[in-house]
């Protein structure tokens, strides 16, 4: 196993392991704020930090994913900044806010996805900085009905108790859960019923990530259904199957299909690649005449799958990378017929 | 994956040769489960100037695909049966690199899915013991799918070639070509 170890990748994850336990003792203020009963879930998150930071840094040393991550900054950082960072603010809000894809593979995908992501961010957004103990809650002095929420130790509101707002905030995770739920329930039904899916889904890899969202969200809303119906008495049932599925899933999220959070940002480098390929010299198709790609990407793609050990250069200098798949399609075919003619039959 | 009932003795043998460009295969293909009425097989005309030649391509699923180790995603994966599978949606990133790379010119790219889909073999069929779709269609026996010993009874004149040539990259493949008897290898350029 140790040879097979990643050093780099180690030495990253470690750096972002020891910032991220840094920040969290420094924004609670020397765990001042830091509330006991969530260590459990904060050893989760912070092996989660390592898992993902690991992985993350194993993948960008892939020729492929280093080619894009490096024309990506690059791109981001040159003189077109303004011209690139409007083109990923537009596809920000396209591919990471609304998911129009998304939609155009399906309405009920969508719609599914999007509630999915919509609970599972704002459930992160509320629960990473409580376990963190960035985010505390206090009643202000000297009254009985307010109550004040600090950030990193500063405070930044305060709001009444008994009101829609208290009433929302104190719930916000049980909407979340919903969210989660009808996402899930999509998502379950559609790999129940669809041949294709059926076809070629794992457990590993497609159901048990279904399955923890749903534990999660169940035995959240578990959590309230017991104090505000049952007197608390499944309390410590509810809260202890609550924090193994919640633990589970931050084991799971550095190595099953969670990590496709992490990775799709690639998608906002790529769209900057493109629209750069898109303004400079276009590849012309020896076979076709016509223009299939930007000559950038041709000539990185030459260079990375050289590296990847894959040697498509011809005898006349040029390369088979420089037909487009039409073109490659019909040189084969072309071959083809040559082989059979050489045979002296067409057909055999 | 998670079925087991692969016929490993069955094969996939292509024979462009044979194909009288009627779209047959094009429609079958439409009808696979896992790429949803998008047809991934690939009818060309030739050279529509010169010549009425047309030829199929289907993905000859390489030994050491290309298509997945230049997806910066991890999208594409090759199963134990050999069967390298269409981008998985929740990774690919729509860079059309495997599009770009694959020798055959096999991959497809939906471009307001943004997502790459590829022929799989039918896995929906294949992995439930069934033929792929095109296989089934196909009139003239361009695409056709069973066992090596009929197909070598059925055209004793060609021999099931897997190995390609491009350039200076050698390429080895679990769909076979058909090839005039004796051949070894098809030198594409
Ligand atoms: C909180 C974060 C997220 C969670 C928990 C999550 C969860 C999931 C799950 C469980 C699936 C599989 C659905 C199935 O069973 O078929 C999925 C698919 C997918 N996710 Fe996410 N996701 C998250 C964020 C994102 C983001 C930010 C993107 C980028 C836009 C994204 C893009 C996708 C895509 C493209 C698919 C494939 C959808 C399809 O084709 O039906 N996800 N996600
Ligand atoms: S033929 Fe092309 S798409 Fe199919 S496995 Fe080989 S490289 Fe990938
Ligand atoms: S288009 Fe998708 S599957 Fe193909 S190389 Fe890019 S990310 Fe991978």
């Amino acid at each position: 196993m140790f040879q097979t170890l990643n050093l780099k990748a180690v030495l990253v994850a470690t750096v972002v392991t020891l910032g991220l336990i840094a920040s969290v003792i420094v924004g609670s203020r020397n765990l001042q704020n830091f509330d006991g009963a969530l260590i459990a879930y904060l050893f989760g998150t912070i092996f989660a930090c390592f898992g993902i930071a690991y992985r993350y840094v194993v993948w960008l040393q892939r020729p492929p994913t280093w080619r894009y991550w490096v024309r990506g900054w690059q791109l981001f950082f040159s003189r077109k900044m303004f011209v690139y960072g409007w083109e990923l603010a537009k596809h920000f809000f396209n591919d990471f806010v609304c998911q129009k894809f998304i939609y155009h593979r399906g309405t009920k995908r969508w719609i599914a996805h999007l509630s999915l992501v919509v609970g599972c961010m704002i459930a992160f957004a509320v629960t990473i900085p409580l376990t963190f103990g960035w985010i505390h809650f206090g009643l202000k002095q000297g009254t009985i009905d307010t109550y004040e929420a600090y950030f990193w130790g500063f405070k930044t509101m305060e709001f009444p108790l008994h009101t829609w707002i208290a009433f929302n905030m104190f719930h916000i995770l049980n909407w979340c859960s919903v969210l989660v739920i009808i996402g899930v329930t999509f998502m379950m039904r559609r790999r129940l019923t669809d041949a294709g899916q059926i076809a070629i889904q794992t457990f590993e890899g497609d159901w048990l990530p279904l399955i923890l969202l749903l534990a999660i969200s169940v035995t959240g809303l578990g959590l309230t259904w017991d104090y505000e119906f049952m007197q608390g008495k499944a309390h410590q049932f509810m809260a202890i199957s609550h924090a193994i599925s919640v633990i589970l899933f931050l084991i799971w999220l550095p190595f099953g299909k969670f990590f496709h959070l992490f990775q799709r940002p690639a998608q906002l480098g790529v769209a900057i690649y493109r629209k750069e390929g898109e303004i400079g010299e276009q590849a012309i198709c020896p076979h076709t005449e016509q223009p299939f790609a930007s000559k950038l990407h041709i000539n990185d793609l030459k260079e990375v799958t050289k590296k990847l050990g894959f040697n498509y250069d011809l005898k006349d200098g040029t390369s088979h990378l420089d037909l487009s798949p039409q073109g490659k399609r019909a040189a084969l075919a072309k071959a083809h017929l040559a082989a059979r003619k050489k045979s002296g039959s067409y057909f055999g | 994956m998670n079925n087991t009932q692969f016929k490993t003795d069955q094969e996939f043998f292509m024979d462009p040769q044979r194909c009288i460009g009627c779209h047959a295969c094009e429609m079958a293909c439409a009808e696979c489960e896992t790429n949803g009425q998008t047809p991934m097989i690939s009818v060309d005309y030739v050279d529509r100037f010169t010549t009425t030649q047309t030829s199929v391509q289907i993905c000859m699923h390489c030994e050491d695909p290309v298509c997945a180790k230049a997806c910066p995603a991890d999208a594409i994966t090759k199963d134990e049966f050999g069967i390298v599978h269409s981008a998985n949606v929740a990774r690919c990133v729509a860079c059309s690199n495997c599009v770009l790379a694959c020798p055959f010119g096999v991959p497809k790219k939906v471009e307001p899915m943004q997502l790459m889909m590829k022929c799989n073999m039918c896995y929906d069929r294949t992995s439930a013991g069934k033929k792929p779709m095109c296989a089934t269609v196909c009139p003239s026996g361009a695409l056709w799918y069973g066992k090596r010993e009929d197909i070598e009874k059925a055209r004793p004149n060609s021999t099931p070639v897997n190995s390609f040539q491009f350039g200076k990259q050698a390429v080895k493949t679990k769909v076979n070509i058909m090839m005039p008897k004796g051949s070894t290898q098809l030198v594409v350029d």
